[in-house]
């Protein structure tokens, strides 16, 4: 499964709820799909996205909050899945994209490549529900099971290190944060 | 020798009328208080986080939703999290109200404190944050109230040190 591939299939999904995506092949492939003013792409500040989402949907309890992560950003901060763990949102849902790979600095690969198990981390950190996807359509139906059971859920699922077919993004940082900001506030005003 | 309780009850006060709502945290000695506070208070957000990095993040996802929240880390801690306050904060423009132990200064008795308490000043002026330093009690509001909205008119982190002739009290 490619990463475009797996966000397709749960483009859906994201469409309308607050969605925190890391930097490089993940932020580009979701704005290639359709950028929308409730989507924040984490360009940068590696491994922050999961805190970012955790701060949102503690702050946001009536929105369903929507990380993309992938195992590079997540291994630079095995923390957050402790901390999210201890909070528990159960408007929060954690994906991991993993590519076992660096891919948008060179393709290095990560722990993971040498047997690293991110969801097994996630178990033991005490995430209440950690699911495991090979295909599109085990993605998929992990993806709603998760957003209907309204319990913190990390989906880790693997995917081909494949690079997007361009990285370019035709939105500053700054239009995006401002943009975000005010749809969030939006939101609040009309739920 | 201990941690001043009047003094902790004083900043907290001051971030309540500052209405904060959350507050990431990473446990210190001279915050015991602050953080005890915070997590008896029913109507506060008390996030404890594992590396102060984290709380960066949580504070940038909790501005973005509307919420106004602050920090409580120890100046090692602020040392830690330097990157996401410059590529985080700094390049999003995410205001920060960020209150910082001041430790291995004038006083200090641990000698492990002591190199983050030589270049804090110095960090944090090369990084251009603005900083104030709690010393009067008396003050302690209406320095809160006025770092915090510097933060929200800048849009950048600002930091409050929180020193030891506040914290800590010589019995």
């Amino acid at each position: 499964m490619r990463t475009s591939e797996a966000l397709r299939a749960i483009y859906p999904e994201l469409e309308r709820r607050i969605i925190v995506t890391i930097m490089g092949a993940t932020a580009s492939e979701l704005y290639a799909l359709g950028h929308r003013p409730n989507f924040f792409y984490l360009e940068h500040s590696m491994g922050l996205a999961s805190s970012m989402g955790l701060g949102i949907a503690l702050a946001l309890p009536a929105e369903q909050v929507i990380v993309l992560d992938g195992d590079g950003s997540l291994l630079m901060n095995l923390g957050t899945l402790s901390t999210m763990a201890r909070y528990k949102p159960g408007n929060l849902l954690h994906i991991v994209l993993d590519n076992e790979s660096l891919l948008s600095v060179g393709g290095f690969p990560t722990a993971t490549a040498t047997g690293t198990d991110l969801a097994g981390v996630a178990r033991a950190s005490g995430t209440p529900r950690v699911l495991e996807a090979r295909t599109v359509a085990d993605f998929k139906l992990a993806v709603s099971e998760a957003l209907a059971s309204h319990t913190l859920t990390t989906i880790v699922t693997k995917v081909e290190a494949v690079a997007p077919s361009s990285y370019h993004m035709d939105l500053t940082l700054l239009e995006n944060r401002f943009q975000f900001w005010r749809c969030l506030r939006e939101r609040r005003r009309a739920p | 020798m201990s941690v001043s309780i009047t003094n902790s009850k004083l900043i907290y006060d001051g971030l309540k009328a500052c209405d904060v709502k959350l507050i990431a945290a990473l446990p210190e000695t001279w915050l015991v208080h602050l953080i005890r506070m915070a997590d008896e208070d029913r109507a506060m957000t008390l996030v404890r986080v594992a590396r102060e990095e984290e709380a960066i993040g949580i504070a940038a996802g909790a501005h973005l939703a509307g919420v106004n929240a602050a920090l409580l880390m120890q100046n090692h801690g602020f040392l830690a999290a330097i990157n996401p306050i410059v590529s985080l904060a700094f390049l999003y423009k995410i205001p920060l109200l960020m209150l910082i132990s001041y430790r291995g200064h004038m006083g200090e008795k641990d000698p492990w404190q002591t190199q983050g308490g030589l270049v804090t000043e110095p960090v944090l002026r090369a990084l251009g944050i603005p900083t104030s330093t709690l010393t009067i009690p008396h003050d302690i509001p209406r320095r809160l109230k006025e770092a915090q909205t510097l933060a929200h008119a800048s849009l950048t982190p600002v930091a409050v040190l929180l020193p030891r002739e506040l914290m800590w009290e010589e019995a």
